[in-house]
């Protein structure tokens, strides 16, 4: 049973910067690390799978296997760096290091902790993003200028990702709980959600289920996009984006306040 | 507020603001708190002095930390009222904390700064300028005699400067009064008189310290006041020495050795007051001990210390010589 006192709707301020920007600092100091790990990794994917595979196929969703590839790579980036951090960092200055416990004997609350830490992760899986799209753009694989619009959308997907993330953490007794949440969610949608294929391959079943997953929407906003195409029925799958962020962000404050203030 | 406003209004607000202005750090009335049928904290009442040093004493599992957190507004009470410098707790825990400092029981120093830049980061999330912060870090490294490990990286630091930093990293907002749990627990003795020595100096300069501990010695060191607490609830408060002259004998014998139970049947019922045993040891308690003293002089296989009563003999006796887990 979860108490009523912990339903209390988010108390919102600007005082989420500071703990933004203690992440920051740490980050900084591993930002060029940090970075090539956002170039190499989604580059890899791309040139490896691209050329690979690329060879052996025709065109797929009527482009250069390569090409396709990239706009699920932008999501599957994205979603990767905001679950990481919401999962495995957050968890760590939560629970390990007991950053938390020591911003909240300041006048920092818990909402505040909660707020700072999503928009951090989401921050991060922005950076990985817009690395992606630096790698798509100097690759020439796109020479679409919508593709700028492809930015705030990966704020967009992080603040989604980070939100689930965060609720996940906040029930997590240890590190091992997270192979739970990528086996049965994020390894999914990385199937399921069209980064590798079109889900028009799947069978109907599938695609049923693939409809109600948000990177799904997530890659219908950004592969279009890169084609220079405005996305069909976009602010529905804006929507969907944002119900799974809201929803799992108050859900994990909700959780975060009983495991916490207890 | 009330300093820049007294010289305009009268005796009256002068009065008034005077009495604002020493109105306690904490008073805190029938506090309540249980987790499903355990009752943790069971109605506690207490209050702590402008400029004291006021210690929690209490086995493990005796509520301190709950109390503690539960001042802070970390969790809220059941029932009962808490006013932490000026503000209702936990309605108004945030504006309170910004005049605490709080050393916790375990470091959660931040592992990826620096000495400095944990004082700077940790600035912030008081809502201090980083322009403001700096001007005072100096201060606080001095203070803690880590001036030259500003930029040490934490982990190369020992246990005892972990602690001083901790505590440095506590007064960053100065504040009018600091919590502290359990604040020399782990340390060589050395580094616990080196923070004594410290808490002495902010007593010195008017800060109100609420601590718990598990030493008697510190709180006998520290403390102007003491409570002891077991299973939630207080079961005294006073001065060390008052507490100390209430509840026990002035002089202790402490015996052991092979025997021990013989020689308590023969000499030492008869002239001590009271004796207890925890483990191989008897705790003989009494006013003129002499003879049993002399007689002791003459047992061989005993061995004995012979002391005045201190605090870790009322707590024993208020609390019981039982091992709590």
């Amino acid at each position: 049973m979860i108490a009523v006192k912990y339903f209390r709707l988010p108390d919102i301020s600007g005082r989420f910067l500071a703990i933004w920007r203690r992440n920051f600092l740490v980050w900084r100091k591993l930002a060029i690390p940090s970075m090539l790990g956002n170039l190499a990794d989604p580059m890899l994917y791309m040139l490896g799978l691209g050329f690979g595979l690329g060879t052996l196929l025709p065109q797929v969703g009527g482009v250069q296997y390569m090409i396709f590839l990239a706009g699920g790579t932008v999501c599957y980036g994205t979603m990767n760096s905001a679950t990481f951090e919401a999962l495995y960092s957050a968890f760590s200055r939560m629970h390990a290091q007991r950053t938390w416990d020591a911003i909240l004997n300041t006048p920092q609350n818990l909402d505040d902790v909660v707020m700072g830490e999503v928009l951090w992760a989401a921050s991060k899986s922005l950076l990985s993003g817009m690395a992606i799209l630096v790698v798509i753009w100097l690759l020439g694989l796109s020479h679409s200028p919508l593709t700028v619009l492809i930015i705030p959308l990966a704020l967009l997907i992080g603040l989604c990702f980070a939100s689930m993330g965060m609720m996940i953490t906040a029930l997590a007794p240890n590190y091992d709980f997270f192979m739970y949440y990528f086996s049965l969610w994020i390894t999914p949608m990385t199937l399921l959600c069209g980064v590798f294929y079109p889900v028009s391959q799947l069978p109907a079943g599938l695609q049923t289920i693939a409809q109600f997953l948000p990177l799904t929407h997530a890659i219908d906003l950004v592969r279009p996009l890169l084609a220079n195409k405005i996305p069909t029925n976009a602010l529905g799958h804006i929507a969907v984006l944002l119900v799974y962020g809201v929803v799992s962000y108050y859900a994990a404050l909700v959780l975060m306040r009983r495991r916490l203030l207890k | 507020m009330s300093r820049k406003h007294a010289g305009f209004g009268g005796p009256l607000i002068k009065s008034l603001a005077i009495a604002l202005d020493i109105r306690d750090p904490l008073t805190v009335r029938n506090l309540c708190k249980s987790y499903g049928s355990r009752e943790v904290v069971a109605g506690v009442s207490f209050e702590l002095k402008r400029g004291e040093c006021f210690g929690l004493l209490g086995p493990n599992g005796a509520g301190k930390t709950t109390t503690l957190r539960l001042c802070l507004g970390l969790t809220e009470p059941d029932s009962g009222s808490i006013i932490l410098v000026d503000s209702k707790v936990p309605e108004a825990a945030r504006e309170a904390r910004r005049r605490v400092g709080v050393v916790p029981q375990l470091d959660n120093l931040d592992p990826d700064f620096t000495a400095a830049e944990n004082l700077l980061v940790y600035g912030r999330y008081f809502g201090m300028a980083d322009r403001e912060t700096r001007k005072r870090i100096p201060d606080l490294l001095d203070f803690a005699g880590l001036t030259q490990r500003a930029d040490s990286k934490i982990n190369t630091l020992s246990g005892g400067m972990k602690r001083r930093l901790t505590l440095v990293r506590a007064l960053i907002n100065d504040p009018d009064l600091i919590v502290m749990d359990e604040p020399t627990t782990g340390l060589d003795p050395q580094a616990r008189h080196l923070i004594w020595d410290r808490l002495k100096r902010l007593l010195a300069q008017g800060k109100t310290i609420f601590l718990t501990t598990h030493f008697m010695d510190e709180a006998e060191r520290l403390c102007d006041r003491l409570m002891i607490m077991d299973n939630g609830k207080v079961i005294n408060q006073g001065p060390p020495r008052e507490l100390v002259g209430e509840h026990i004998e002035p002089q202790v014998v402490e015996v052991y050795g092979d025997g021990l139970d013989q020689w308590l049947e023969k000499f030492a019922r008869p002239h001590a007051k009271r004796v207890e045993i925890t483990g191989e040891t008897a705790f003989c308690y009494g006013d003129g001990l002499e003879p049993l003293l002399k007689n002791l002089q003459s047992q061989t296989a005993l061995r004995y210390l012979h002391r005045p009563a201190n605090l870790e003999d009322v707590f024993l006796k208020l609390t019981g010589r039982e091992l709590r887990d």
